[in-house]
């Protein structure tokens, strides 16, 4: 589980391209770039502000006391210190990313250019309503997408991600079994779930329970049945799963929770498989939370942000967070406070209305596929992991056998006997250009590998890839007859900007801030 | 001084008169990687035996250590969280990490010797 | 469709080498009864040019805030963004990359984010910082979980200065948490005792600064207070170009910090998405929620860095995390690096004093106005009026007249009638002499 940490301190054989000597540490269009606070020029500035009229001050004598310690710099400094940062970073727009549910699909230029219009981007969100009534429509019309794509009645859309979705989904169920007087201490959680599953269980007040995977990856359906009870509040589940599989026996689940009279959560981190082809409301799904970063191509950011809408059945309506978008005769309304009509919500889960920015970024993506378009994502994603899970069933070991969804799961028994690690597989897939897929995710298997694809990839990137990948198991392979070397696996890889970093000294002894030197230091030198 | 006994879960456990010395095994160790921080529980905590008494984490991964006995909590092993990697170099002495009064001598009875630990190892795999 | 790489041709050949006849085959394992055949009631696929005229439809039916005098504040700010952020933020390598999981691939990530983290901690006079939170009403309610996970106490007590907003997400937090909060009357000019408030059994005392009508306070002494009783003192700070011009909260005497960082490099857009801060004590520091960036070297001896202290967080810790939190707001935090890294030292002391000197001037013009009185004794870019008669419909007959006059307080306290005649007004930069005359012209003939 942790070999990865053992890896960390080989050295480079003699002789390595990449231990090339340059004058200035550059090599070629890798430039090093340090941090601002080394290039600063005291007083510069790379802003040009007019002098302040001298007015009475009305800071009631706490003005700042001392400098605050940041650096100095003009525009074209900055610009050249983000661009050479930027280029240190692979991206969806410079490959393939097959990391499995994160659905690393391109993201649309249209969508930045329809954010950034004045009409969206330069309005407050407590302007009077009158005066925003097209932006109110907006989020009305992403609304009326959502619950038509997945047939359920109502959607809360203030949740600023996915794992703040599960935590408004469930805190919707915890109200609605409150209301009826219902105290339910448990949820449970499949084996294979994500980890914000049982971490959102654990916020809202609940303790969680792990349901095994059956031998064909999906939830064993006698386990669920056995640890449901009076007890239990609700079942968070992926569907497709993480393992990339349908849980063709979702209706027999739903039943079941239903029966229990527990609520069935469904996180939607893997929508991409079946948008436009299924709704989740068939599947008898109390509350579903949307990524519109992942099914919906809003950019992931280097981390974010993300936008997390949850669809609720009726049940759960009259307890999503405000605000509400309300449409009447006078017009488009918002709901902002636990009174009247919202009075058994749950409350604010965040300031102001959502992610106002994100929500134009999905409509755009939706209005540009339309229905039409969106059931051909679908229908490619799926083709597409299925194409590279039988283009690699020779050279990698698939976890389940049969088809997949929209991503694919190989497990190390391919790297048996080889001293290769999944880590070290992935590290080397670097080195060929390419982001690796998901490690050690999900826990059901060992040493995971999950590519997701997307429909955005070509065949022939998918080809390539394909045959990257056959080419570095073959080499794994040759390990085991003497011709290959594991150490060429263990120290991959040579050709980024950096190599494998140490994550142990880095937990140790945190550094997590830049500090200026010491002033004694500075007067001896 | 006594036999060292093990648990399922990999920790050890030597009885020092009416208290147990514990720590993780050294199969834990190379399992866990580098150990990079420890929580230990504060002196004159009541612990249970089977149940959570401090956590060892590496840079990846994060397990609860589980006292194999029950009792009073008398003394911690500062060493390893100011330098945790005592823990990968040591981990059957060093790398100890909390003593406990034992509240009752005989859990230790039926817990495995070293042979037993080492063939339960061998079939982890 | 323009989006989709694969042709026709390719499906079929891509089915042929899967072996199976048609797309239907590899949805086999969906229930029959599941499946959705045909399309859904939606419009279908459109090009960019329809796309854009009927969003550009929608967006020309607001007010947009740059085409008319406007002071809104209350938790977002207007506030000019150079040309650069934007134009940096939109390269490939920033948009469309992933959280910095394999760092050898993302060092560009990872480095702004340490930069990041620094000038959070710079500003806020703190120790330490994360790579940020969704917004400040979120991080609050973190910090307010946080001081209870510290303390293990169970109790925290909110200032009636705390924006609404952020008092209504931690009831949330709290109630399902288990957690018990006292939060104070929203009376502005102060005048509540916190400290009176705390015993044995307080986590934390909240408080804003400025407070949400604006004032400024100095906190020292409640820190005092809460560190000898055993609990902590979280400051909040919802304008964060403030630290440009007072004295920081970690000079005060400050646990944990959570503040809202949308004024540096991020658009009002309509109220989200923006970007928490959060700063802590070090030695608090495994409490965090949230990322972390930490520095380290490579396997050549060469500086970089990495995520850090992640068993923290939900992928490792699962249910025992500090937080079940994922996503940070990556973009929105390198657009406030970006925006800060410009404004440097120099810059950002000016803008400061601009933006106050902008609203002294506006607080002195409006205060001539009969029946108007300026309630704050300091601000810094943001004050409360108390007007003659009820602030919500005055607002709304200015907006008539293409003014965008404030916010009025019972926009977010409809049930404090006592509250109905008060309007916050913030004036950055982006105001104009002639925007407050025009804002005075109207205020005087509105309340005539």
């Amino acid at each position: 589980m942790n070999e990865w940490s053992q890896a960390l301190s080989r050295h480079p054989s003699a002789g390595d391209a990449t231990t090339v000597q340059t004058i200035s540490g550059n090599r070629g269009l890798q430039i090093e770039e340090p941090l601002l606070f080394e290039q600063d020029s005291p007083g510069h500035c790379g802003v040009d502000l007019p002098e302040p009229p001298s007015v009475t001050s009305r800071l009631g004598g706490l003005d700042r006391k001392r400098p605050i310690g940041l650096p100095g710099l003009s525009e074209p400094q900055i610009v050249r210190h983000f661009t050479r940062l930027s280029q240190k970073n692979y991206a969806i727009d410079t490959g393939l990313y097959p990391l499995g549910s994160c659905t690393m699909k391109h993201n649309p230029r249209l969508n930045e250019k329809m954010a950034r219009l004045a009409g969206f981007a330069d309005i407050h969100p407590l302007q009077p309503v009158s005066t925003v009534q097209g932006a109110l429509e907006l989020i009305d019309t992403l609304a009326h997408w959502l619950k038509t794509l997945t047939g359920m009645p109502a959607v809360a859309l203030p949740p600023a991600a996915g794992a703040h979705g599960e935590l408004c989904g469930i805190m919707t169920i915890r109200a609605a079994l409150e209301a009826r007087g219902d105290k339910r201490s448990r949820i449970l959680v499949p084996e294979s779930a994500h980890g914000t599953n049982p971490a959102t269980a654990a916020a809202t007040g609940y303790s969680v329970e792990s349901i095994p995977a059956n031998e064909r990856g999906r939830v064993d359906l006698a386990a669920l049945r056995a640890k449901l009870g009076p007890d239990v509040a609700a079942l968070m589940l992926t569907n497709p799963n993480t393992c990339g599989l349908f849980e063709d026996q979702i209706l027999e689940i739903a039943e079941a929770v239903h029966r229990a009279g527990a609520f069935f959560y469904c996180d939607g981190a893997n929508f991409n498989a079946i948008v436009g082809r299924v709704r989740p409301a068939e599947l008898g799904i109390d509350a579903l939370h949307i990524n519109l970063h992942k099914t919906f191509s809003t950019p992931h950011g280097g981390g974010g942000p993300g936008s997390g809408p949850v669809v609720l059945a009726a049940e759960l309506a009259p307890y999503a967070p405000v605000p509400w978008i309300v449409h009447g005769a006078g017009g488009f309304g918002l709901v902002e406070h636990d009174s009247g009509d919202a009075a058994r919500s749950i409350g604010r889960l965040k300031g102001f209305h959502g992610q106002m920015g994100m929500f134009v970024r999905a409509l755009a993506y939706m209005m540009s596929h339309g229905s039409d378009g969106l059931k051909q994502v679908a229908e490619d994603a799926v083709l597409n992991a299925n194409y590279l899970r039988v283009k690699l069933a020779g050279a990698l070991s698939a976890a389940f056998p049969g088809i997949c969804m929209h991503e694919v799961l190989f497990d190390d028994e391919f790297l048996e006997g080889t001293g290769v690690t999944t880590l070290d597989f992935a590290k080397a897939l670097i080195d060929q250009g390419f982001h690796p897929m998901t490690m050690y995710f999900p826990l059901v298997v060992h040493g995971a590998l999950l590519i997701e694809p997307t429909e955005t990839e070509s065949k022939a990137s998918l080809d390539q890839f394909a045959a990257v990948l056959t080419g570095l198991a073959a080499r794994a392979q040759s390990i085991k007859t003497g011709a290959g070397d594991a150490a060429s696996f263990r120290e991959a890889p040579l050709l980024t900007p950096r190599r494998r970093l140490d994550e142990t000294t880095a937990a140790r002894k945190p550094v997590l801030r830049w500090r200026p030197a010491p002033v004694q230091q500075q007067a001896a030198e | 001084m006594s036999a060292v006994r093990f648990t399922k879960d990999h920790e050890w456990v030597r009885q020092e008169g009416d208290v147990a010395v514990i720590g993780i095994t050294d199969y834990a160790q190379s399992q866990l990687g580098d150990v990079v921080y420890v929580e230990l529980p504060e002196l004159g905590r009541q612990v249970e035996q089977g149940k959570e008494a401090a956590v060892v984490e590496s840079a990846k991964a994060a397990s609860e250590v589980y006292s194999p006995v029950s009792g009073e909590v008398v003394a911690v092993n500062d060493d390893i969280v100011a330098d945790p990697a005592k823990v990968n170099a040591d981990a059957m002495g060093e790398g100890w990490f909390i003593k406990v009064r034992l509240a009752d001598p005989k859990q230790l009875d039926g817990m495995m010797d070293e042979a037993a630990y080492q063939s339960f190892v061998g079939e982890q795999h | 469709m323009r989006y989709l790489p694969l042709t026709d041709a390719d499906r079929r050949d891509m089915l042929a080498t899967i072996g199976v006849p048609s797309i239907d085959d590899l949805f086999a394992e969906v229930p029959a009864a599941a499946r959705h055949d045909g399309l859904l009631d939606l419009p279908r696929a459109m090009g960019e040019l329809e796309v854009e005229r009927r969003l550009a439809a929608m967006a020309a039916k607001n007010t947009v805030a740059g085409a008319v005098p406007f002071f809104l504040g209350a938790g977002s700010y207007r506030h000019h963004v150079p040309a650069a952020v934007d134009h940096l933020i939109q390269r490939g390598e920033f948009l469309t990359s992933y959280t910095p999981y394999q760092p050898e691939l993302a060092q560009g990530t990872l480095q702004y984010l340490f930069e990041f983290q620094t000038q959070v901690a710079l500003l806020t006079g703190m120790e330490v910082a994360n790579a940020s939170l969704y917004d400040g009403a979120t991080a609050c309610a973190e910090a307010v979980a946080m001081a209870g996970r510290i303390t293990r106490r169970n109790k925290s007590v909110l200032s009636g200065g705390l924006h609404p907003h952020y008092r209504a997400v931690c009831e949330t937090y709290a109630r399902f948490a288990g957690e018990e909060l006292q939060a104070q009357d929203p009376a502005p000019g102060g005048g509540e005792d916190l400290a009176g408030l705390i015993d044995g059994e307080t986590a934390c005392v909240v408080v804003q600064n400025p407070d949400f009508y604006g004032e400024i306070r100095d906190y020292s002494q409640l820190a005092q207070i809460c560190h000898q009783n055993g609990a902590l003192l979280v400051v909040i700070v919802t304008e964060i170009l403030c630290l440009g011009a007072i004295t920081p909260p970690g000079e005060m005497g400050a646990d944990i910090v959570a503040a809202e960082g949308q004024s540096f490099g991020n658009a009002l857009n309509f109220g989200g998405p923006y970007v928490g801060l959060f700063a802590s004590r070090e030695k608090f520091v495994r409490q965090m929620p949230g990322r972390l960036v930490g520095e380290t070297t490579d396997a050549e001896g060469r500086r970089g860095w990495v995520l850090t202290l992640s068993t923290r967080e939900q992928h490792i810790r699962r249910e025992k995390a500090t937080s079940n939190i994922c996503t940070n707001s990556g973009l929105c935090a390198l657009a406030f690096t970006i925006h800060l890294s410009l404004l440097g030292e120099a810059g950002l002391t000016r803008l400061a004093k601009l933006n106050h000197a902008t609203a002294v001037t506006a607080a002195e013009r409006l205060a001539k106005i009969p029946g108007v009185k300026v309630v704050n004794n300091s601000f810094f870019n943001e004050f409360a009026l108390r007007l003659p008669k009820p602030a919500a419909p005055v607002v709304e007959a200015l907006a008539q007249r293409g003014i965008l006059a404030g916010v009025p307080v019972s926009r977010l306290y409809p049930e404090r009638g006592e509250l109905a005649d008060l309007l916050l007004v913030a004036a950055t930069e982006t105001v104009t002499a002639d925007d407050i005359e025009r804002l005075a012209a109207g205020l005087t003939e509105v309340l005539r």
